[in-house]
């Protein structure tokens, strides 16, 4: 359906040009006169009047059209008395058997009339969107065919209209912050509605099962994240053992050690390794260095969880890795060559003065970069969720398994998704902490250093 | 004297501190190389893990096409040759697989099969419909447990019980590999099928139709915005509050965890705009939000880099600032931003967790057409894959390592070679 | 006094808070070349801007004053900025012909100003016009050839060929010459000396031989400020003021 009303609209929009064109030049021969702006902007114009309006019945009809036909063929079913529906279930069914006559075989009479009801109402739905489709165009022509006089601006409207556009597409980063923000707080205060915030964010028990359905005899859950944001912090903390040293040394040796042939290839290769999606990461981690972690942990009497934080966190290391060398690199390279040369000047050799004078005054960036790694860190999902475990253990031994914010995050909302479920809106908590602490630091990192940017410039 | 020791000291010092020098230039390359290492290391896992799953399987089985078992006869119509009962022709097919076998051995038999046996038993027969009433000799997919044993993935001296195949299927395995009735050839189903509950028969085709559909959408969402976003910002924004607000959100919305983005999706694009759950045209979304950071700052550089004097020159002959913007420096600018639009399409090819959180880790079994069909996508079938209890899987998973980043370097090499061919010098 | 093209009055050209002209009143007459000297960063090159509103592109630029062309108030916010412009084309002082081809760069005006209605008017506007910037012959053949191939001189005339093509009345042309070769400067020097006949030329230069070359009025900037303004030939070899008598003979500069 959508592909040819896709087409209707090319044509659309293609005939409203000629149109304008046509009859900018017909109405200026008319009035003999120059048109004020060359004929394109008048036919421009009536194509952005014949196009926008049309885009706005198209993606209003693309996004309700299936939402509104739903609600109507499911408060029009016929319910039976005693039976017990699911309504996602029960529309599934209905939808089938209407897009597959094959299926109605063997099933009940209402689900059958009810699935006639949607396609007829889809029928009407579709005819009536087209209709639509045409009637807005034309009207959109009709009104921009109007102002087709000579003495009228077009080009003026046009750009005014363009920088309307070009307004908005900057705003879209708005509206997806805004976006951000909406739903994680509106999701979380349902969340706190049935969960105390202080348990969430203070209590170590985190045992998010709860009856789903009424008298089924579970457990009460509780949601105490600490456990969780403990295990988000091991995790981290080994990850950036590995990737501190590894990245700033790695940085160090390319800026300062390194020839010109060596970094031309180190530095594509770095990047090799930043570009590996994280999932291959949880994949590496899976299958090669959590049973290296086991296997070496047995070698020194410790019994290592398969899921242990160390091997999630070492892989994740490896991951930080060309980011911390690259903003490192960066760093490095802006502190001026006149420190440098004053070092070398009394008589210092290249690892004092990178120790004594291009570490110190690089600090500032390099604690920047060290910032935005941790940011990422704790931000990344799919090697946790992969490599670490799901269930929460409140240790510091990154042998045991542990599990991390992200992971609870996809377990949450993995298989069903119940929005009345604290389980599920339990993710957006969670999603709310690690967005306001991922900002947090990126906010300062970026802080610290656009103000060593500016030390140098 | 007093001078001869202090120069003695200094030269011994000297030594030392280069001693020093030596060793920390040292260091820095042990991290440079342990670095490297770790990649190299990565890769060839993912090689030796994955590269046998390109190749799958057959048994060679004798089919009775047999008109009566069948149920048809010569002169049947097409369609009543799709209804045959090619599933008796099969069952019979292994119940004489080997000579005299019991009917507990015959259960045993029919478990070295592929559930795909049915399908490739009746597709030979329509392709070749006069084959009615005569043995055929036909090579017939594996079960994945024979697969893995065969490819040296399952070992054989664990105890039985933990053993997929026990004593009496080895045997048979062994025979058939010793008669020649089983060989390995190139696997095409996981290039033509898509995701399946048995791994010999589960393909990349499905999610890399549907991580195409997903970077299809966030190219046609992204890059015209991106590109909007950048002329506004660099070109037309006069220097206020507002465009600070602007420039300051995107440079943080480009730190912001994946996985917020799919909660993003799941909240707003599913939950109050009521979109196709597990489609493409909602992962292409989220993740065409989650990359237009990347894309804006691309393309802001690329705009930055035309010289003004472009400008002036259409300016002084009277074009307006839209003009001289979209008839010069955009175009010029043009080249870098898809440079950069690729690299955020990268990006986005590797993402995994938005995509979870918006339902396209449904297991669907058809390839989609679409972009509001169900489907999945390369990284998060991988993602499903390894975390799939079975041993077929694992090289499946490692094998659609290798295809995405094997599509991840083409994408990569055609941002570099678009950067070289058409990058300006001024 | 009928003839005046541009009549300058009090400009005051500020860049943030840092004063750049003071008060500059100028009578610019038609189909005269006038030449602006004056050390660097004297406001010769600000004021020219000021004539097509250039400076508008710098933000922290503000003008104030009156500059009138042909009796029209130009420093005014109801200034249609864009016919301004076509009115009074520009040459800069690194020639900046547009990545396209040498037919397109000459073109380019003509046709978002909808000057032409046809493929064949067109045609022989960019031809005029180059010929009028005495390039065609050079280029004829090649017209489909980016602008950016040729010659930095050639460059240079196609831009002023550009410039034409709009059919303008006045010329502003900001050190056309700085970075040319000498056979090349001498070329659009000769070439200024015929557009003098159908256009008002300003220009901007450094060098002092050029400007009595090809002027026929001389005006003499100084920090900011208008010192002397005269016949060329007037103020290369008996100027009134003390300061353009040492910047003449070289004593500063």
């Amino acid at each position: 359906m959508f592909f040819w009303s896709l087409v209707l609209i090319a044509v659309g929009i293609f005939s409203s040009f000629i149109y304008g064109r046509s009859r900018i030049n017909l109405n200026s021969k008319k009035q003999g006169t120059k048109s004020k702006s060359l004929p394109t902007y008048y036919a421009q114009y009536v194509l952005i009047w014949c196009l926008f309006p049309a885009l706005i019945v198209y993606f209003s009809w693309a996004i309700f059209q299936e939402q509104i036909i739903q609600n109507i063929v499911i408060s029009n079913f016929e319910y039976i008395e005693g039976a017990v529906y699911n309504e996602g279930l029960l529309l599934a069914e209905i939808r089938n058997v209407a897009n597959n006559p094959s299926f109605a075989d063997g099933k009940s009479i209402e689900i059958i009339n009810a699935a006639a009801h949607y396609s007829s109402l889809r029928q009407i739905s579709q005819i009536s969107f087209y209709t639509s489709i045409i009637i807005i165009m034309l009207l959109g022509a009709l009104y921009a065919s109007q102002k087709l006089k000579p003495e009228f601006h077009a080009q003026h409207t046009i750009e005014k209209y363009i920088q309307y556009i070009l307004i908005f597409c900057s705003s879209v980063a708005i509206f997806t912050t805004i976006g951000i923000v909406f739903s994680l707080i509106f999701e979380s205060l349902r969340f706190f509605a049935e969960v105390s915030i202080f348990e969430f964010l203070f209590s170590t028990e985190w045992y998010p099962f709860i009856p789903i359905r009424e008298g089924q005899t579970a457990a009460e859950g509780s949601f105490g994240a600490v456990p969780i944001f403990a295990g988000t912090f091991l995790v981290m903390v080994v990850a950036m053992c590995v990737a501190a040293p590894l990245g700033l040394l790695t940085a160090i040796y390319l800026a300062e050690y390194a020839s010109q042939r060596v970094r031309k290839i180190v530095k594509p290769l770095l990047e090799i390794l930043a570009g590996i999606p994280t999932i291959v990461y949880g994949f590496f981690a899976f299958v090669s260095v959590a049973p290296f972690v086991k296997a070496f942990g047995q070698s020194i009497g410790i019994d290592a969880s398969p899921t242990s934080a160390l091997a999630a966190g070492m892989v994740m290391g490896v991951m930080i890795i060309p980011f911390i060398s690259s903003l490192s690199d960066d760093v490095i390279n802006s502190v001026p060559q006149s420190l440098r040369e004053a070092s070398l000047g009394i008589g210092a050799n290249k690892a004092e003065t990178i120790k004594k004078v291009i570490l110190p005054a690089a600090l500032p960036g390099i604690v920047g970069a060290f910032l935005l790694a941790i940011s990422r860190a704790i931000g990344e999902t799919m090697i946790v969720v992969v490599a670490a475990g799901t269930a929460p253990n409140l240790t510091g031994n990154p042998f045991e398994n542990v599990t991390t914010v992200t992971v609870q995050i996809v377990v949450a909302l993995i298989g069903d998704q119940e929005f009345d479920n604290p389980r599920t809106l339990s993710a957006f908590a969670l999603g709310l902490v690690l967005f306001v602490i991922t900002l947090f630091l990126n906010i300062i990192a970026l802080q610290i250093v656009k103000r060593y940017r500016e030390r140098y410039e | 004297m007093n001078n001869s020791i202090a120069k003695e000291k200094i030269v011994s010092l000297r030594k030392k501190r280069s001693l020093e020098d030596m060793r920390f230039k040292y260091y820095g390359f042990t991290a440079m190389c342990l670095s490297l290492a770790v990649l190299v290391f990565l890769l060839y896992t993912i090689f030796s893990k994955g590269y046998t799953a390109f190749q799958k399987t057959i048994v060679l089985l004798e089919v009775d096409y047999n008109q009566e078992v069948l149920k048809l006869t010569p002169d049947s119509s097409d369609e009543d040759k799709e209804k045959g009962k090619f599933f008796r022709v099969k069952k019979q097919a292994i119940e004489n697989f080997f000579p005299d076998l019991s009917k507990s051995d015959i259960k045993l038999v029919k478990k070295l099969f592929s559930i795909n046996v049915d399908k490739e038993i009746k597709d030979y027969f329509l392709d070749n419909p006069e084959v009615i009433n005569t043995k055929q000799q036909i090579w017939v997919t594996a079960h994945s447990d024979v697969d893995q044993l065969l490819k040296g993935n399952s070992r054989r001296d664990v105890p039985e019980d933990r053993r997929k195949l026990n004593d009496i299927q080895l045997s048979y395995v062994d025979q058939l590999v010793e008669e020649n009735r089983v060989k390995q050839v190139f696997n095409n189903f996981f290039f033509t099928k898509a995701d399946s509950r048995h791994p010999e028969i589960a393909g990349v085709a499905g999610s890399f139709m549907g991580s195409l559909f997903t970077l299809f959408t966030v190219f046609i969402l992204s890059f015209p915005i991106a590109i909007g976003a950048s002329v506004y910002l660099e070109e037309f924004a006069p220097k206020n509050r507002i465009t600070e607000l602007i420039e300051v959100n995107i440079s943080n919305l480009a730190a912001v965890p994946s996985i917020v983005f799919g909660l993003l999706g799941l909240g707003v694009l599913l939950n109050v705009f009521g979109l196709p759950r597990s489609t493409p045209l909602v992962g292409g979304s989220v993740l065409a939000l989650m990359t237009l950071p990347t894309i804006i700052i691309a393309c802001r550089a690329s705009l930055k880099a035309v010289p003004p004097s472009i400008k002036e020159g259409a300016l002084a002959v009277g074009a307006t600032k839209t003009q001289a913007v979209f008839h010069h420096v955009v175009p010029l600018a043009l080249p870098g931003t898809l440079t950069g639009t690729i690299i955020g399409l990268a990006q986005a090819l590797g993402e995994t967790a938005p995509l979870i959180m918006i339902g396209m880790i449904a297991f669907i079994p058809n390839i989609p057409t679409g972009l509001t069909e169900p489907s999945a996508a390369l990284p998060v079938q991988i993602y499903l894959w390894v975390e799939s209890a079975e041993r077929g899987f694992q090289e499946k998973s490692a094998a659609a390592i290798m295809v995405i980043l094997i599509f991840l370097f083409m994408m990569n090499a055609i941002a570099v070679f678009l950067r070289n061919r058409f990058e300006r010098k001024w | 006094m009928s003839n005046s093209k541009i009549l300058a009055n009090g400009v005051d050209v500020y860049y943030g808070s840092k004063q750049a002209l003071f008060g500059i009143s100028m009578d610019i007459k038609e189909k005269e070349v006038t030449a602006l000297i004056g050390p660097s960063g004297c406001g010769k090159s600000t004021f020219l801007r000021c004539i097509n509103r250039m400076n508008d592109l710098i933000e922290i630029c503000k003008v104030s004053g009156s500059i009138k062309v042909d009796n029209e108030e130009i420093i005014s916010e109801k200034t249609d900025v864009v016919s301004l412009r076509s009115k009074i084309g520009m040459v800069f002082q690194k020639p900046n012909p547009f990545p396209k081809s040498i037919f397109d760069n000459v073109a380019y005006g003509p046709t978002i100003h909808g000057l032409v209605d046809s493929k064949n008017e067109l045609e022989e506007i960019v031809h005029s016009s180059l010929k009028k910037a005495g390039l065609f012959d050079e280029v004829k053949d090649r017209l489909n050839e980016p602008g950016t191939s040729l010659s930095g001189g050639q460059q240079q005339r196609l831009c002023i060929a550009r410039a034409i093509a709009v059919n303008p009345e006045i010329i502003l042309m900001d050190e056309p010459c700085s970075a040319l070769d000498p056979i090349a400067t001498a070329i659009i020097e000769e070439l200024i000396d015929e557009l003098r006949l159908n256009y008002t030329i300003i220009i901007v230069t450094h060098s002092m031989q050029q400007a009595a070359r090809v002027s026929q009025k001389t005006c003499f900037f100084h920090l900011g400020e208008l010192i002397e303004t005269g016949e060329t030939n007037k103020i290369f070899t008996n100027p009134d003021n003390t300061k353009t008598q040492d910047y003449i003979t070289g004593r500063f500069g």
